[in-house]
């Protein structure tokens, strides 16, 4: 208590919410600064009296870019108080890689060859490939994949965990289609072709891909348009 | 300075020896120099299908190793004055050589001869790389079998990454007439469309292919055979001649869809 009445500034604000208490932390000064001032604060007796029921934590960081060791000393001095446990932590900056990693993810790659027997075409965010799979041919995309020509081969769509990534080809007659982690493979009767685009997604809460007419996206994935 | 085509498929048995002998008698037959090149070491045919067996006594592996020198290895067509083959070794196997070392070979054989035909064992192993390393041109053969075809694309997939050859070209290999009409095999338009390159020519299946190949003598010579000038057909387009597809079906639709390729109008 004595090292909190020496203190001539605040570098750690307290806010209680109905979600929860904020963490507001002063984004000028030394990281050892905060971290001390929010160990002496959060051990205080009147946050840690509240017994029985977990509080959630947000912490604004403003304009502070934690390094990954910080961020990780950060978390535990929290998890280390009772009671409380860290929903997330807000800030206004990241790193040139986050960034540029964030980019990849949200461009659209386009490329026009077929994808041929033995070959692999893969790509950070979208795909839009201009031309067919061929059977034994991969495509996979960190987002959604979207075939102009015929799809016979494997597409992986939301090849990191994305549920919600779409695959949609011109022809559809995939030997195995993934998104996520859920695969699909078609029956092996073959039904008579369709001659319209079709799209693969996985419908809410269900743990299976739906193949359906293209269109169906408009309403299932408005979030496609990104205008 | 000629052109080497290397001719091949992934798959076995679909028909690259006999399709480089046949095309390579009937390019002689239009009066060019031309050299067969026998680069499948350890399983070598080309020899027994031009009928040249006993003839051999050095070959592409004693070349590569400079024990002896290039136009002694060469064999003489029996026919042609102007057909020659470079044996392949069956002692040894596809390591006994090195791409550079075959593209050196080939290099060579280029200054004197229009064409040089490669055929290419089967695999994407050492005997491939051996055999695309000298290359200009390449020709896929396949067969209407959905095995084939999905080889095929393999290797047409492997033969685009190479800058120093050119787009490859399609033949269609012992397709069976009455199988395709009824929807038994794929047929032609299918195989096209998968694998999406020129189509060079097709050759029906035909007894007499076999009967020509036992006796070492290439059905190309023989001019009442329908693949005979179905390869002749090939060779003309090689030429650079805008040959028709010989209607093997009476079904209009493939006919069309394959003269389309090559510019023709009806």
């Amino acid at each position: 208590m004595s090292m909190v009445q020496k203190q001539t500034q605040h570098f750690v604000t307290i806010k209680g919410t109905k979600d929860g208490l904020n963490l507001i932390l002063d984004d000028s000064c030394a990281f050892r600064d905060v971290i001390n001032e929010l160990d002496e604060k959060l051990s205080a007796r009147h946050i840690q009296q509240t017994e029985g029921h977990t509080i959630t934590v947000t912490l604004k960081i403003g304009n502070r870019y934690l390094t990954e060791k910080q961020e990780k000393e950060l978390r535990a001095m929290i998890q280390s108080k009772q009671n409380l446990e860290i929903d997330r932590i807000d800030s206004n900056v990241i790193s040139r890689d986050e960034a540029e990693e964030e980019r990849k993810r949200s461009t659209i790659t386009s490329v026009a060859r077929t994808v041929r027997s033995g070959q692999v075409l893969e790509v950070d965010g979208d795909l839009l490939l201009i031309g067919d799979v061929n059977p034994g041919g991969t495509v996979k995309a960190f987002g959604n994949i979207f075939v102009m020509g015929t799809l016979r081969g494997i597409a992986h769509a939301g090849a990191y965990g994305d549920i919600e990534a779409v695959i949609t080809a011109a022809v559809m007659k995939p030997s195995q289609l993934k998104i996520a982690d859920l695969i699909s493979r078609p029956p092996d009767q073959v039904s008579a072709s369709i001659h319209e685009a079709e799209c693969a997604f996985v419908k809410d809460g269900q743990s299976e891909i739906s193949v359906d007419r293209v269109q169906i996206l408009t309403k299932v994935r408005p979030n496609l348009t990104r205008l | 300075m000629g052109d080497a085509i290397v001719i091949t498929s992934g798959k076995g048995g679909v028909g690259k020896t006999t399709t480089t002998a046949n095309i390579g008698t009937a390019l002689a037959l239009s009066g060019k120099k031309v050299c067969l090149v026998d680069t499948d070491i350890g399983l070598r045919n080309l020899d027994v299908v031009m009928g040249l067996e006993n003839r051999i006594i050095y070959d592409l592996v004693d070349v590569a190793e400079e024990r002896c020198r290039l136009h002694q290895a060469l064999i003489k067509d029996k026919r042609f004055e102007a057909l020659y083959m470079l044996p392949a070794a069956q002692t040894k196997d596809k390591s006994a050589v090195q791409p550079a070392q075959m593209k050196k070979i080939i290099d060579e054989l280029k200054q004197d001869y229009d064409y040089v035909l490669i055929d290419c064992p089967a695999g994407i192993e050492q005997g491939f790389k051996n055999a695309i390393a000298g290359a200009d041109k390449s020709v896929v053969v396949t067969t209407p079998e959905t095995s084939a075809v999905r080889d095929a694309d393999r290797i047409i997939g492997l033969l685009e990454k190479e800058e120093n050859i050119e787009a490859p070209k399609l033949v269609v290999n012992r397709i069976r007439n009455h199988m395709m009409e009824s929807g038994e095999m794929l047929d032609v338009d299918e195989i096209v469309s998968i694998l999406a390159i020129d189509l060079l020519g097709i050759v029906g299946d035909d007894d007499t292919v076999i009967t020509a190949s036992n006796k070492g003598e290439p059905i190309a010579l023989d001019p009442s055979s329908k693949a005979s000038i179905a390869y002749r057909n090939i060779a003309r387009r090689i030429l650079g001649e805008s040959v028709p597809l010989l209607s093997l079906q009476e079904e209009k639709g493939v006919f069309n869809k394959v003269k389309k390729f090559f510019g023709i109008r009806s």
